[in-house]
């Protein structure tokens, strides 16, 4: 195959705690749509305690554009509504049945269907909220044409679920989800599968989309780095992406008339007990999880997520919509005494040569959360382009967004990225600057200035 | 610790200064990136003195040794080392006492945690100094560099200067007479010259050609071995080019310091002092720029500054070679002074922030010109 990428930069994260390929199922009595999932979502609540809803029901809709529907995984009774301060909503709360009642949407056949057809089938099913934008990642536009729509068939994220073991066996859903897909863009679909195992992965043999195989460390199974390399957003431009997941859920709709979120998830980390998969929905509640993690000192942390970009949840949050990873971590408050002046410290992992971790390339990490550090200006300057695979200037994009000087953040590059990939420039940083933080904030003011 | 927090709430930055210097802090990420790399700013400050710590130890034992020359005192390797070892103390005490102290009341007065920035800043300016530079005269120079250099732009990682080039040049211009020339250089203590001896550095007679320079001491050597080896009259730490690349070599191997910024700074040097022959104004072989002065030092230790320096990869190209050509320019074609390597750096210190722009304003056209045909 000619579409193949090699990215140099990068860094793969050694920590330990990965899932063994098994899934066994986990009961959940509640699930939760959390609106903070979807970014670019201004919430409106369809649904009051009580209501019954239907999988594929109707909970939210978008005040912007009230087409966007986010619906329900489950049936069942609306429980909760959670707010927040100033009344923002956090979750709704669905108490699920035993026996799983769907909305019927119809079996169709996406071969036979228009654009128009397909992009009112998924709006209707709530599910249209998979899609995400480029710039910015939010919402996904539906009046808008993208230039083209990308996915990425793997992930290198620490720790995450391998996408062969977790969807190998949905491939004739992801390749219908694609199908209709495609037809919602005249720029095709663009699949990045891992150019380590192009012959085995199962996302090989999908058919009517362009596909690239692409090697390197993390961050390079990320769509927004692969996008970078195979057609840049220039300004003006919009582009969608779908992860695999919500690609299936797609082409599942269209294969059965049904929404079906159902997913294995990868239940990680350093502090989880016998690490594996379970086959579980989004909004799961965390202590369904219980089997995997031992809480009784409170120093556990939930990520719904990998540990680069995951959100901590708290024992009593819920997993995310897009996620099928959960990251257990210890809570490092322990004080180390001078660990900055020992010569050498055997069990904590450092990307550079100032610590010996480059002896032993094979070794896991049992990380933990501790900071390392205290927070500093911008020092050093070569550390954050090495784990970076794209052309531009990672220090200077985020110094624009401190500034919230638009004319420099689209000059290096805001329109490119999402906080996901300068995740690892957070990493390494010695300054502790919170990078991805920096980024969001000048996406949203980019949001907010260029509406 | 904790209770003595709630004790001297008014002294915060200066207890959590020390307290954060015996134990790494307990504090947690809250956002993005929930697991950390291990290393942080004092890990990488702690490497830049470690790569130090060698040009100091030759450049005390060199003040001894020196001295014994100059006043023909004969004396033990210890004995040699220890003279050295009381001359350059006091500037380290100093220099240590009186930055310190500006960057703990600056962090207090701004409420921040204190910056490790100073570790370095204090190790290199005795270093970079006469032997014999009064105290008070430093401690004036100090208190200027941190003051107007760093702290008023923000402290570490904010400044345009490096702080400790900025108290040399402090020194060398309020007080000349005692930061060149050829009295300055040895520390004679209570002894006399001998009949004979000088106290000039080779340098300053690389105006006056090849010969002029091997004849320089009259009672050191002036091989280029010599010169190599750091046997020679200067500053306290710039004169070893052997203790310079085994710093050299530690802070490349652990990446705190940009090798391209030092090679190319030796390139720079190299072309001009090559030029200089070849047009015959100069004929002392280009190489020898390398092992004389602060060009060595400089290079590894002040040029490589990541603050102060250039920040894009290409930029440090430029950056470095145009120290390395300035610094010998000013060598071969400056009456008036015969080091070139500070005001080199500080130079282009104020120029790094325009090559990034350049560079950056270039690589991002050159993209946009890509993508756009494409």
């Amino acid at each position: 195959m000619s579409n193949s990428i090699h990215l140099k930069r990068g860094l793969d994260i050694p920590i330990s705690g990965v899932a063994s390929l098994k899934a066994s199922p986990v009961a959940a009595d509640v699930i939760a749509i959390k609106p903070t999932d979807f970014k670019g979502l201004l919430p409106r609540l369809l649904v009051k305690e009580g209501d019954r809803v239907l999988a594929g029901s109707p909970v939210l809709a978008d005040k912007n554009c009230p087409d966007i529907l986010v619906c329900s995984p489950v049936s069942g009774t609306v429980q909760t509504i959670v707010r927040g301060e100033k009344r923002k909503l956090l979750a709704v709360v669905v108490k699920a049945d035993e026996q799983r009642e769907y909305v019927d949407f119809g079996v169709k056949n996406v071969e036979s269907l228009n654009a128009d057809q397909i992009r009112e089938a998924i709006l209707a099913s709530g599910l249209w909220p998979s899609l995400i934008q480029r710039p910015y990642g939010i919402l996904a536009n539906p009046s808008l044409k993208p230039k083209a729509i990308f996915m990425s068939a793997f992930s290198t994220a620490p720790l995450a679920a391998d996408t062969d073991f977790v969807l190998g066996s949905e491939m004739p859903a992801i390749q219908a989800g694609l199908t209709a897909l495609g037809k919602l863009t005249e720029g095709g679909v663009h699949v990045c599968i891992d150019g380590n195992k192009a012959a085995s992965t199962p996302f090989h043999k999908l058919e009517g989309v362009t596909l690239y195989e692409v090697t390197g460390k993390h961050p390079a199974g990320n769509v927004g780095i692969q996008i970078s390399h195979i057609s840049p957003i220039r300004k003006g431009e919009t582009v969608w992406t779908i992860s695999p997941l919500m690609a299936a859920a797609i082409g599942k709709l269209f294969l059965t008339g049904k929404v079906q979120l159902d997913r294995k998830v990868a239940v990680t980390g350093p502090v989880a007990v016998n690490p594996a998969y379970v086959e579980a929905l989004p909004g799961i509640p965390m202590k369904a999880l219980s089997a995997f993690y031992d809480n009784s000192k409170a120093d556990v942390r939930f990520v719904s997520g990998d540990a680069l970009c995951g959100t901590s949840v708290g024992e009593d949050g819920y997993l995310g919509w897009f996620d099928n990873q959960v990251t257990l971590l210890h809570e490092g408050t322990e004080r180390e005494i001078l660990g900055w002046a020992k010569p050498f410290r055997f069990n904590q992992f450092s990307s550079s040569r100032a610590y010996f971790s480059w002896l032993c390339p094979k070794k896991k990490y049992e990380m933990d959360t501790n900071f390392h550090g205290g927070p500093r200006a911008f020092v050093v300057s070569d550390v954050y382009g090495k784990v970076l695979p794209m052309d531009i200037f990672p220090v200077y994009l985020a110094k624009a967004c401190l500034a919230g000087d638009i004319d420099k953040m689209e000059k290096f590059g805001i329109y490119e990225v999402l906080p996901e990939d300068l995740a690892l420039c957070e990493f390494v940083d010695p300054s502790k600057n919170e990078i991805q933080d920096m980024i969001q904030k000048g996406i949203d003011l980019m949001i907010k200035e260029m509406a | 610790m904790e209770e003595n927090k709630q004790k001297f709430g008014f002294l915060h930055s200066t207890v959590d200064a020390f307290d954060t210097f015996l134990r790494v802090p307990g504090t947690v990420t809250r956002k993005g990136a929930h697991v950390r790399d291990a290393i942080d700013l004092k890990r990488v400050m702690i490497l830049v003195v470690i790569a130090l710590i060698p040009a100091a130890l030759f450049g005390m034992w060199n003040v001894g040794y020196q001295h014994n020359l100059a006043t023909g005192t004969e004396a033990g390797l210890l004995a040699t080392f220890f003279y050295g070892f009381l001359r350059v103390l006091p500037l380290f005490v100093v220099s240590y006492v009186v930055g310190l102290a500006i960057e703990f009341a600056g962090a207090q007065i701004k409420g921040e945690e204190v910056n490790e920035g100073y570790l370095v800043s204090g190790f290199l300016i005795p270093l970079i100094v006469p032997v014999d530079t009064p105290l008070w005269m430093l401690a004036i120079a100090v208190a200027f560099a941190v003051v107007f250099g760093k702290e008023v732009f923000g402290g570490t990682g904010m400044n345009f200067l490096n702080p400790a080039l900025l108290t040399r040049a402090f020194l060398f211009f309020s007080y000349p007479s005692k930061m060149s020339g050829s009295e300055t250089w040895i520390s004679l203590g209570k002894g006399t010259m001998v009949d004979g001896a000088t106290g000039a550095t080779p340098l300053s007679f690389i105006g006056d050609g090849f010969d002029a320079l091997t004849d320089a001491g009259v009672q050191y050597g002036t091989s280029f071995l010599d010169f190599f080896l750091g046997t020679i009259p200067g500053s306290v730490g710039e004169t070893s080019v052997v203790a310079i690349l085994l710093g050299a070599v530690i802070l490349i191997w652990t990446g705190v310091a940009s090798w391209k910024i030092m090679c190319s700074s030796v390139l720079g040097a190299l072309l001009v002092g090559w030029i200089a022959n070849l047009t015959g104004a100069c004929d002392i072989p280009a190489y020898y720029h390398l092992v004389l002065g602060g060009f060595a030092f400089g290079t590894v230790f002040m040029a490589t500054d990541p603050v102060t320096s250039a920040q894009t990869e290409t930029g440090k190209w430029i950056y470095g070679f145009l120290i390395g050509a300035l610094c010998v320019t000013v060598r071969l074609w400056n009456p008036g002074y015969p080091e070139g390597m500070m005001l080199a750096i500080l130079l282009m210190n104020c120029f790094a922030p325009l090559i990034d722009h350049y560079v950056t304003d270039i690589a991002v056209s050159r993209r946009a010109r890509k993508f756009n045909v494409a």
